[in-house]
């Protein structure tokens, strides 16, 4: 069914009225010999046949995985309402409000969306959203390059090698150079940073937590980094700000993330949501939409899209960023799912996070064999040491129906014994027990 | 005056429930130095359910929708978005499916059902525009723009030559040459003859062998199509230089034309507005990339291939690959609604798609043209482009149509766009949107003609019935208050 209204005796009247006799006459500019045949693509079905058509390919996933893995991408609940609302055909079949009289929904959301990320991350200024937590990253490397007119990253190992892969992708045809500081002990080498940082280092990036779950206070490396007029970039995990020293308040200057975890699904990898937030005096630096207050005709409060001087439909060539479409729908997902956690909830929530984790690390190092390591604090992450290989193990935790984490091994040498784990407030005591005993079967 | 959520705050409210900490759970204390904790709780909304859910529907309705209102915003398809994709994209066994589990080892037999909606919608995408593979991982046409550029340069670096630029036409969207220079390339623009297509002497005297590609759109952001595509295509290919086709206006060619057949060797493709993905207020989106053979050994990391069982899995080690630009496998649930729109279309479906999108055009085209210039009075395809310059020697702008429109219930179509049209008012109705509905429309497009003549002033005041009048811009930007 293509959706299509008119009927035949309609769109007769409408070529008689634009003068043409069929419609292959609107086609005319195309030569002959360009027209494609007949497309081999099956034939069209009803929507109860795609329904359960859809449904045999979803029953061919594994839903049914207690999940303790994250990486980057937790299994966080989801409040009805986030759904609720989000759903509503208001917010997601509008486009860009380009015309701000008749998009103030989007706009006063997207602002809204802006302020509690500026909030949760200590910062000055958030843009309107970028794709995920990964190009978001790449996008402030390009900013502090700009900014700085220096071509030199610093990148710390505990960046998720996923997004450290992308950066190096997205330079690939630009002169940057880059060094990677591995981590010591699970956490930031200090006297090896502070050697990386030169007079032309554009900026260090570095994440917290990191990817084996360590959380840090960076504020130290980013004084290192501001005594040599290098920027910091910083990307984080919403939810851990709960509790956690913000990166505002460690002086970083650029910070982004991945927002799924705000009320977003798993959804095999996306949409997700890639927020970015830095200091006033960056914002004309800064890619992506943005959203600002100002007054309507009789001086009521209103939303426009602004500074739209750094975007690329002014600006092309010389644009901040080639960002257009970004993941707006997500980011109202995202300030609904933080309103109704609430200052309180992000808190409350955080903290539950992290003592099921402290749970989890003392209930699984009773295992014979496994080891958590007490030195390294964490938020809802951490890495146990296996007696062998991680990724067969998680092969047979999947037989015994669990998403067991994410051997570390496939990203970081000699660490084939490693295993991520994740938790989240969804993962029950009952739960976190038998995976324990789980996994002390397959050992 | 509409408060912010922020402004309905009243301490010590919740909207929310976590589960409780057992005993043996919440006796665990956190193993966190003091030093890494935050001083103060950030100050987010305190309030209810309810608050939430009346303050975020009330903000909605202050939104014009293509659900609600006719939205022929130019260039941006939009097109119904059916509902069916919505409730297919929330099952339970896509929606909560963890991005990780094919590096599992074994997890990947787990996600059989996902792989294959995407390895069907690269095959199906391939047949549709006429390439050879596809890549499923740009999460918008503009980061789709910067893949295909990405892909044009591992090409040229990989058979040595020096290419230095990207010819592109002044009509195109700004993000090809965006897109463009931040992949490392110089633009050149080209630009366009009294026909609105690239001028071809001016394209022949740019082309020289330091050109990586030329960025098109087919039909042009005019609506026009280019009769000396072919031509084109085989002058750049003299010289080594890549065609990159800018799939935002697909629609008006589906079925009918392959860019693949017209010579062009990179594509993207906008699923949310060919594919009738909804534009959720500005995104997310899904940008898939397709391209000819001599391009695939660069493709982006992951590729999904199937084995000799007919099981699907991931590649992640190609020697020339381009490496990641996502993290994972793109947007999922918008290509999965885009997979499910290809469904319910079929073949035939997708053919009346292109012929409807360009009958209503046509028709909107031809009733317009006596009150409205036509810059390009030729017939075009999915969208046609007229000048305000009329009503402007009036004192009615472009700008002062558009807020003419939203009082009569329509969202406009795309203004000042392309920028080489004076007063531009880009109108695209797409293929389902009805005669009454298209016929409504330009009621209203006549009657504000009418009165630009007969009462230019009042219309500075507009719009008049939506939330909150014309905003001051400038303030906007003076004021730099980009937060609560």
């Amino acid at each position: 069914m293509p959706f299509i209204a008119n009927t035949d005796e309609q769109r007769k009247e409408m070529l008689d009225a634009i003068g043409v006799s069929s419609s292959d006459e609107l086609f005319a500019d195309i030569p002959k010999d360009l027209l494609a045949g007949e497309l081999n693509i099956p034939a069209g079905k009803s929507e109860m046949r795609v329904i359960s058509d859809m449904q045999k390919l979803a029953n061919r996933n594994a839903n049914n995985l207690t999940c303790f893995l994250g990486g980057g991408f937790y299994d966080h609940f989801i409040p009805s309402a986030v759904d609720a609302l989000s759903n509503r055909s208001e917010f997601y079949t509008a486009y860009t409000p380009y015309q701000p009289e008749a998009s103030q929904g989007t706009l006063q959301a997207i602002f809204e969306y802006q302020s509690a990320i500026c909030r949760l991350t200590g910062m000055e200024v958030a843009n309107a959203s970028l794709y995920d937590g990964g190009t978001a990253l790449c996008e402030a490397a390009l900013m502090a390059i700009n900014i700085t007119g220096r071509n030199r990253i610093v990148l710390d190992s505990g960046v998720n090698p996923i997004y450290r892969n992308m950066i190096y992708s997205y330079s690939k045809n630009l002169s940057i150079e880059f060094e990677e500081i591995e981590v010591k002990h699970g956490q930031s080498d200090r006297a090896k940073i502070e050697a990386a940082l030169t007079d032309d280092t554009a900026a260090i990036i570095f994440q917290n937590p990191n990817f084996f779950g360590g959380v840090d206070d960076f504020s130290d490396v980013v004084e290192m980094a501001h005594a040599k007029g290098c920027l910091t970039i910083a990307s984080v995990y919403p939810v851990s700000l709960g509790i956690l020293k913000t990166p505002g308040s460690m002086g970083v200057d650029i910070v982004t993330g991945e927002g799924q975890s705000l009320g977003i699904p798993l959804s095999f990898g996306g949409p997700y949501l890639g927020f970015m937030a830095t200091r006033m005096k960056h914002v004309r630096k800064m890619p992506g939409r943005l959203v600002g207050e100002t007054e309507d005709t009789n001086g009521k409060r209103g939303y426009v899209l602004t500074l739209q001087a750094r975007e690329q439909h002014i600006r092309r060539d010389k644009a901040t960023s080639n960002i257009c479409s970004n993941e707006s729908l997500c980011a109202v997902r995202a300030i609904i799912y933080m309103s109704l956690l609430g200052k309180q909830g992000m808190h409350d929530l955080a903290h539950t996070c992290a003592t099921k984790a402290e749970y989890a690390k003392t209930r699984l190092s009773k295992i014979k064999g496994v080891k958590v390591k007490k030195t390294t604090p964490t938020f809802n992450e951490f890495t146990l040491e296996l007696p062998c290989d991680a990724s067969i193990v998680v092969s047979k935790m999947i037989d015994k129906g669990f998403a067991a984490g994410f051997p570390l091994g496939r990203y970081y040498k000699g660490m084939d014994n490693f295993l991520l784990v994740a938790i989240t407030e969804k993962r029950t005591r009952e739960e976190i027990g038998m995976y324990a005993e789980a996994l002390e079967s397959v050992l | 005056m509409s408060k912010l959520i922020f402004e309905k705050s009243v301490s010590g409210r919740k909207g929310y429930s976590l589960p409780t900490l057992s005993d043996s759970e919440a006796a665990c204390k956190l193993h966190i130095p003091e030093k890494y904790f935050a001083t103060e709780v950030a100050e987010l909304p305190e309030v209810s359910e309810l608050d939430v859910v009346r303050h975020f529907t009330n903000l909605s309705l202050k939104n014009v929708s293509l659900d609600a209102n006719f939205y022929p915003l130019g260039s941006c398809t939009m097109k119904y978005n059916p509902k069916v994709c919505e409730r297919i994209a929330a099952m339970d066994g896509f929606s909560s499916l963890h991005p990780l589990l094919p590096q599992l080892r074994g997890g990947g037999m787990l996600t059989q059902g996902a792989l294959e909606v995407l390895h069907d919608t690269e095959e199906l995408l391939c047949e549709i525009v006429g390439m050879d593979a596809f890549t499923l991982q740009p999460m918008a046409g503009a980061h789709g723009e910067l893949t295909g550029i990405m892909l044009i340069a591992a090409y040229h670096r990989e058979k040595g030559n020096k290419k230095t630029k990207v010819l592109i036409p002044d009509s195109a969207h700004g993000t090809n040459p965006s897109s463009a220079a931040i992949g490392g390339y110089k633009v050149i623009t080209v630009p366009s003859d009294a026909n609105g297509c690239m001028d071809m002497e001016a394209f022949e005297e740019a082309l020289d062998d330091e050109v990586a590609a030329i960025m098109l759109t087919s039909p042009n952001t005019l609506g026009l199509f280019n009769p000396d595509i072919h031509t084109l295509a085989d002058k750049a290919h003299a010289v080594d230089a890549l065609l990159y086709y800018d799939g935002a206006n697909l629609n008006a060619i589906l079925g009918k034309v392959r860019p693949g057949d017209l010579g062009f060797d990179v594509v993207h493709l906008n699923l949310h507005k060919t594919f009738a993905t909804p534009h959720g207020g500005g995104g997310p989106g899904a940008g898939p990339v397709g391209v000819k053979k001599s391009l695939i050994p660069y493709m982006p990391t992951s590729q999904i291939v199937k084995r000799s069982d007919g099981t699907l899995t991931l590649e992640y080690e190609r020697e020339k690959s381009i490496g990641y630009i996502a993290p994972f496998y793109g947007n999922f649930g918008i290509v999965l609604r885009a997979y499910i729109y290809i469904q319910l279309l079929g073949k035939d479906g997708l053919l009346r798609v292109s012929e409807n999108a360009v009958i209503n055009a046509n028709y909107i085209q031809k009733k317009l043209q006596d009150k409205y210039d036509l810059p390009f009075s030729r017939k075009c395809l999915h969208e046609c482009v007229f000048s305000a310059t009329r009503q402007a020697k009036n004192g009615v702008t472009a700008l002062d149509i558009a807020k003419a429109l939203i009082d009569r219930g329509f969202h406009p179509p795309t203004i000042y766009f392309p920028l080489i049209v004076k007063e531009a008012m880009m109108i695209e109705p797409t293929e389902t949107e009805s005669k009454e509905d298209i016929d409504s429309f330009i009621d209203a497009m006549l009657e504000i003609a009418e009165l630009a003549e007969t009462d230019p002033e009042s219309f500075h005041a507009l719009p008049l019935t939506t939330p909150i009048t014309r905003l001051d811009e400038k303030k906007a930007v003076k004021d730099k208050k980009f937060t609560a």
